[in-house]
Order: C-alpha cells, then structure tokens, then sequence
C-alpha cells in the first residue's frame, strides 16, 4: 500500500507492507500516477513501514528515480531499517539513504 | 563435512506471484528453529525471495509449472536452501550471474541484481540449470546462533 503528502515542491511517498514482484506492480503504478500529477523537486520515499524488501525494491527505486531525475527532480530514501537498507546497498543506491527519527528502531521479523 | 541432518521440509507450489511471500515466510519459519538474529532471518528471507521470484518470472515466463523449496538444516548449524523449477532453463549461468545481466524485458524494471543479492546475504550459492529442462539454485548459510547454542550444550 502507499501513502502520498504533497508538501509543495516536496513529495513523500510511503510504502506500507512488503516490497516483491508481487506487489511492486501495483506500487509502481500508484507511485508513477502521483509523480505524473506532481512532478515534485523532491521525491521521499519513506519505508518505516516496510517490512522486506527483495531486489523488486531496488528495481522500484531506479525507476522512479529515473522518472524523477529526467524532469530535474531528485528522490532520497527515509527510515529504511538496516535489513532493508543491506538490500539497497546492493545496488549502489545507498547514496539515497538518509538517516530519520526512525532509522535506529528494531526490526521486525 | 556437514554432518547430519536434522531437520528437513519440502514444499511445492504452483509458479504464482503470490506464493513469493508464502516461499519467504515459510522459510523463515524453518529458520526460527536456529534462534536466528534479525539479520539472520531477513538475509533467509530476502535469498528465498529471490530465487523463487526468478523461477516464477523467468523459468516459467512462457509457462506455468511447480517450484519446489527443499529447506535442511545440518547439525553443525548449516541452513541449506534449494529452489528448484522445471521451467527455460539459463543459456550462460556466469553471465546470468553477472551484477546487471537481466534479460526482462526493460518495462518490467528488474535490476539484474537477483544473484547479487543472494551472493551478498548467503555463504554459498550455486546454480544448476539445463536449458528446457529448468534451474536449480542451492544456497548455504552457517546460522551463528545455531552454533552458539551447540557450542553450548
Ligand atoms: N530460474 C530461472 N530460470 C531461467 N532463467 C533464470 C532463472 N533465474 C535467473 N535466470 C536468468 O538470470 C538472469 C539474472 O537473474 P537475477 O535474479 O540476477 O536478475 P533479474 O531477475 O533479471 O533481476 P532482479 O532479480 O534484480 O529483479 C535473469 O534475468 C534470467 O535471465
Ligand atoms: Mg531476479
């Protein structure tokens, strides 16, 4: 599931639940439809409460990135707990990852 | 070597997008049997994810088919995890295994970063695959906690 605030130029993306290929369809879809309408200089996506993510997430971050950079816009990446932000790490996004109020919270598993 | 086994489990379900989270969950439920770290678990969970979703969108791309999650864990703390399909099979399994090798089409924004992934949160991860017959993907991770608690006894 996903949740939009518009703040003006700034919007805040966030994604509730688990991120795979089974759900990214729908997220990415949600995600493209709010940028479209937007166009916001800076997108957040907030993963509080993102419980997992597979390479599907990473795949959903590079595209909207790229959405968002080819109008001049930039996106960062908000309280992805550790596990989460490992897989980020991966792909060499972690440049996106900026510490929250939330960022040193206990993981569920 | 390993040792024995001491636990085993073996699910088969059909290639459906919805079983990844079923694939993932039921492996971490296996897992918990090691009092497994945070870290631990999500590195299970993140692997299992990976290679079942491969299974479902590239081996049985043009068909439907079973995936089969073998799980074991070994006295000496070896969590041992195979994925198996009979779907496509993989031409070039080094390439496949290359950082960014995808071959989804582009629209379906996947990274390439699969193998990556599960090279990166796992000890061993091979691959076994024959072209029209399907893929095998073996992976191992050592369970600290698990070693602990032998250590223990
Ligand atoms: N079970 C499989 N059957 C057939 N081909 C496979 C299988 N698993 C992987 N492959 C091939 O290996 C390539 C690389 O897999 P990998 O998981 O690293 O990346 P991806 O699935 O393309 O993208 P990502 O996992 O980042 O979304 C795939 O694009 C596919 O060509
Ligand atoms: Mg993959």
């Amino acid at each position: 599931m996903l949740k939009i605030y518009n703040d003006g130029k700034r919007m805040t993306a966030a994604i509730y639940g688990d991120i795979d290929h089974h759900a990214a369809r729908e997220l990415r879809a949600a995600m493209d439809e709010a940028i479209s309408r937007s166009r916001p200089e800076l997108l957040v996506i907030d993963m509080e409460n993102v419980g997992f993510t597979d390479s599907s997430g990473i795949g959903l971050i590079l595209g909207r990135t790229r959405a968002v950079e080819a109008y001049g816009g930039s996106v960062l990446i908000k309280n992805a707990r550790p596990d989460i932000a490992a897989v980020i790490s991966v792909s060499g996004l972690s440049g996106l990852l900026v510490k929250g109020a939330n960022s040193t919270k206990g993981v569920n598993v | 070597m390993k040792k024995d086994i001491i636990n085993e489990s073996t699910i088969s379900f059909p290639a459906l997008s919805r079983n990844e989270s079923f694939a993932r969950s039921a492996a971490a439920a296996f897992a918990a049997q090691t009092d497994p770290t945070v870290a631990e678990i999500a590195a299970v969970k993140t692997a299992v994810s990976e290679a079942v979703t491969n299974s479902i969108v590239h081996g049985y791309r043009d068909s439907s088919g079973t995936v089969t999650l073998v799980l074991r864990l070994y006295s000496d703390g070896t969590l041992y995890i195979a994925v198996k399909d009979r779907g496509s099979g993989i031409a070039d399994i080094p390439q496949a295994m290359q950082p960014m090798f995808s071959t989804a089409p582009a629209e379906e924004e996947r990274s390439g970063l699969g193998f990556t992934v599960m090279e990166s949160f796992m000890d061993r991860v091979q691959v076994r695959s024959t072209l029209g017959k399907g893929t095998t993907v073996v992976m191992e991770k050592r369970m600290r906690s698990r070693e602990k608690c032998l250590v223990g006894r």
